[in-house]
């Protein structure tokens, strides 16, 4: 597939993203943090963001399938969870995060759970689309294309 | 602030950032990083304290030598918070100059007050954005040589820095009224540029 082809699909692709509210203007802000001094820094920020959300995703389960349920930790996970997904600009995860912390100052197990169904949910779907985005980037820069193509959209 | 600002001779700034989060942490170090600026970055206040010397002995130098020029530190972090790390800068006499930035998610006007009140020198909502670190980065390098250009906003700064009479006058000791948040010159933007 041609560069200007693959660049157009990058575009159309995360401006359906911010469209959706996938992402937030934060997003952006990444991209002018990457140069040619750092050329990965959005991969590598996101990276980190999938494996903390993923450590914190699964010390959440753990939690709340204990006997007696410790909503102050849960809760401090959850506000973990709510600042570096909106650190990266993952709208609609941060978004998920927010009646979760009032379920556990209600301390209500079941509105928690259902809670952390939704924020799973937001978590895989931002992922595979991000995967998605990165990948496509990739054929950009092998086929000889630009990668700070976001910059269009500023 | 004093001599600590007509010292910074390379106009690079040493940063000593504190954040639990790995994810901020390496957002708020490319921040700085494209602003020119030295980073530590480090994961709560007590590895801060170690970095500055607890005992302050060293005078804001860093174990590697390099004196620290501010501090940004999150609010909400396990063990110690920003709010305590920064009660304990500004009780050493030798780590008191250095100016302390907080950081947090959470928009609370109590927090703010709290944290300006105890000498923050701004309070900043996360994320912190390029043009935060970048305004940051020249109130402090311009400290408080009387830059006329700066004009009223850095004098008034110096006027309600922790140390004058008059941020003593205007800071309450009743819960802040509303006539005494209009004279917080030091008040950060608090709008979100969602």
């Amino acid at each position: 597939m041609e560069v200007n082809q693959l660049q157009r699909t990058f575009l159309e692709y995360t401006a359906a993203l911010f469209r959706e509210g996938f992402l937030d203007s934060q997003f952006t802000q990444l991209y002018q943090l990457q140069d040619e001094s750092n050329p990965k820094f959005v991969v590598e920020v996101v990276s980190l963001f999938f494996d903390d959300s993923e450590r914190l995703i699964n010390d959440l389960t753990r939690a709340l399938d204990e006997p007696i349920v410790d909503f102050k930790k849960i809760d401090a996970h959850v506000h973990q969870l709510k600042g570096s997904s909106s650190s990266i600009g993952a709208h609609r995860v941060k978004n998920s995060c927010l009646p979760f912390r009032d379920f556990c100052e209600a301390q209500n197990t079941d509105g928690c759970l259902r809670c952390l169904q939704q924020v799973k949910q937001e978590y895989l779907l931002i992922k595979n689309k991000l995967e998605d985005l990165f990948q496509l980037e990739k054929q950009i820069v092998a086929a000889g294309g630009s990668t700070n193509l976001v910059e269009w959209m500023l | 602030m004093g001599s600590e600002c007509s010292s910074v001779v390379a106009e690079e700034l040493h940063v000593l950032a504190v954040d639990d989060c790995l994810v901020d942490r390496k957002v708020i170090e490319r921040l700085l990083k494209i602003s020119s600026c030295k980073v530590t970055a480090v994961e709560s206040g007590t590895r801060a304290l170690q970095y500055l010397g607890l005992d302050g002995e060293k005078s804001s130098v860093g174990f590697d030598g390099l004196k620290v020029n501010l501090i940004m530190t999150d609010y909400s972090m396990p063990g110690m918070t920003g709010y305590e790390l920064l009660k304990k800068i500004k009780s050493s006499s030798n780590l008191r100059e250095i100016p302390v930035v907080i950081m947090s998610s959470e928009k609370v006007l109590a927090r703010i007050d709290r944290c300006l009140e105890e000498g923050a020198e701004e309070f900043l909502v996360k994320p912190v954005k390029l043009s935060d670190v970048k305004r940051l980065r020249d109130i402090i390098l311009r400290g408080d040589e009387n830059d006329e250009k700066k004009g009223s906003r850095k004098r008034k700064l110096q006027d309600l820095s922790p140390t004058s009479s008059l941020a003593r006058d205007l800071t309450p000791l009743k819960p802040a009224s509303a006539a005494s948040k209009q004279s917080r010159l030091k008040r950060p933007r608090l709008k979100n540029t969602d």
